[in-house]
């Protein structure tokens, strides 16, 4: 974006004990790397990265600000954005430079529209990109000065006490070792129709995983979720059966290598990521495909 | 504990969407509307806590009259109370300017609690929640699975990336955004249904809320997504088109 704008890019690390980061960041074409470290920054809390990144925001004045859209960004940065009166574009998916300005391309609808989003309000701008945006390999290698940004944080402005993160189940299950998978989405309307599903899986020799929603029914347990909540997986082959492909889901599996959908609906943003597309009726379509690859070994 | 929950009414997920002749937005003549997923589940954990802690449970709305059916909803299942917005276009509203709605009518009703999902299905940006609680100056939690009270004040479990959780305490006031599937969801009974006509909808006009409230961000040239991959369809009846992806799974992709 930066190179596109014809305007000088900063990183800003935040943490505590960031010397390796701050030196992998140094080596790329950037003007400067800006190390902030406290103690209260050590374990992420919101108030802290908030307060943190509105002095950082307010000393180096910047025009735009760029986060990774990741779960800790969803849960600090749109405090910041507010208090700049701003709106953090999230979850860009491209940038184009119409004129002199930036628009961003983000996803409504669950992937299903497109939309530009034009910020009309004055600097700082926030976005925050989806993983995959922009590829990280064109980074320009460089060499930028490191400058630690001195903050004053207060422990008792930091109102949420967080805990260690933890797992649920211990790598019961490891879909990405997995050479295919068939994935269930919401597209299967009963909890015993995933005896199908598991059937196909039999004759592809492939693990049974999930969308969201089929997880949360508690028909299959979450830790054979796939997407941005669940495992990332990149298998030799992929089946999603009744998946619509919300970006969520797509975020975990579109780097497998071979893609099938079969959806009633032939606009679900699943087919745009897909290999081989049958827009048709599962109930239709996983027997029929089930007796095929039969005939096919036989 | 007196909770309120916000919830947006969205297109349903199954829609067949067109882009409006202006392009910021879609034509929503003959579509099915619904509360927004994640805010059912919102709505279903504030119904919980009342259960278990007692108090009360406040609807709290923003949009067109169409709106009045997720509100109708929400009271069936079983909240004491709703308060309306009436706002012709959210469309034309960011974040900050819709937060900024909901901060007001939130403040005049004190809460201990604020709920609502963490993402809406249509627009997805999953930022209100954190925003309100900036307006409010209240501390948040994101993306919750699990809500306990603790002393004064509250143990929730959040979700991370890739399976991980992770608890958090925080104080009261506070605002939370439920993620999906934080417990199965119930129906209205019929009892819930026949109760819920005589439960007060407060009407409050978005106009004098928040007069010229000026949008920063706004969207332009909706459209269908172009395609990233050039994907095969296979058509005919379901057998033909079976057979044909066999064909290819095995010689073309070399999978099988």
């Amino acid at each position: 974006m930066a190179r596109d704008l014809a305007k000088p890019a900063a990183a800003v690390l935040m943490g505590n004990g960031l010397a390796d980061l701050a030196a992998g960041a140094a080596a790329k074409k950037l003007d400067r790397v800006h190390v902030v470290e406290h103690e209260l920054l050590e374990n992420y809390t919101a108030d802290g990265y908030a307060a943190a990144l509105q002095a950082v925001i307010e000393k180096l004045r910047p025009e735009i600000v760029v986060f990774p859209h990741t779960y800790q960004v969803r849960d600090y940065a749109p405090r910041v954005a507010t208090r700049f009166r701003q709106v953090l574009v999230s979850d860009v998916v491209r940038c184009r430079i119409d004129g002199e300005s930036p628009v961003f391309v983000r996803q409504l609808f669950q992937g299903k529209l497109l939309a530009d989003v034009r910020v009309e309000g004055p600097a700082p701008w926030f976005v925050s990109l989806q993983a995959g945006a922009f590829r990280s390999g064109d980074v320009e290698a460089g060499q930028a000065a490191v400058e630690p940004f001195a903050i004053d944080l207060d422990a008792s402005a930091i109102r949420a006490k967080p805990s260690a993160a933890f797992r649920e189940s211990e790598g019961a299950v490891d879909l990405t070792a997995a050479g295919s998978i068939v994935a269930v989405g919401r597209g299967v309307a009963d909890e015993s129709d995933l005896e199908m599903l598991r059937e196909l899986a039999g004759e592809l020799g492939a693990e049974i995983a999930a969308s969201r929603p089929v997880c949360d029914n508690g028909w299959l347990p979450m830790e054979r979720q796939v997407g941005s909540s669940g495992q990332t997986v990149a298998p030799k082959l992929y089946v999603a059966i009744g998946v619509s492909g919300a970006i969520q889901h797509l975020v975990g599996m579109k780097g497998s290598k071979t893609i099938v959908a079969v959806n009633k609906d032939p606009e679900a943003p699943i087919f745009e990521v897909a290999d081989y597309g049958i827009a048709g009726d599962l109930y239709e379509v996983v027997p029929a495909l089930i007796e095929e690859l039969k005939k096919a070994k036989s | 504990m007196k909770i309120v929950v916000a919830l947006k009414q969205v297109a349903g997920r199954d829609s067949a969407f067109e882009v409006r002749p202006d392009g910021i937005w879609i034509d929503e003549d003959d579509l099915e509307f619904e509360v927004n997923e994640p805010d059912a589940y919102a709505l279903e954990a504030a119904l919980k806590l009342k259960e278990s802690e007692g108090g009360e449970v406040v609807v709290l709305c923003a949009g067109p009259d169409r709106t009045s059916k997720a509100i109708k909803e929400a009271l069936a299942k079983g909240a004491d109370r709703a308060v309306h917005i009436e706002l012709e276009d959210p469309e034309r509203l960011d974040t900050l300017a819709l937060a900024g709605l909901l901060a007001k009518v939130v403040e005049t009703e004190a809460p201990d609690l604020v709920l609502t999902g963490l993402q809406s299905d249509d627009l997805g940006s999953g930022q209100t929640g954190v925003v309100l609680a900036e307006l409010l100056g209240a501390p948040h939690a994101s993306i919750i699975m699990e809500i306990e009270k603790s002393g004064s004040g509250l143990r929730v479990r959040r979700e991370l990336e890739g399976g991980w959780f992770q608890h958090v305490e925080l104080p009261l006031p506070a605002v939370l955004t439920i993620q999906s599937g934080i417990s199965k969801l119930r129906y209205a009974t019929l009892m819930g249904i026949k109760k819920a006509r005589s439960k007060q909808v407060r009407h409050v006009s978005a106009e004098e809320l928040a007069a010229g409230v000026a949008p920063v961000i706004r969207l332009d040239r909706l459209r269908l997504p172009e395609k990233t991959k050039e994907t095969q369809m296979l058509d005919g009846p379901p057998a033909e088109a079976a057979a044909k992806l066999v064909e290819k799974l095995k010689f073309e992709a070399r999978t099988l």
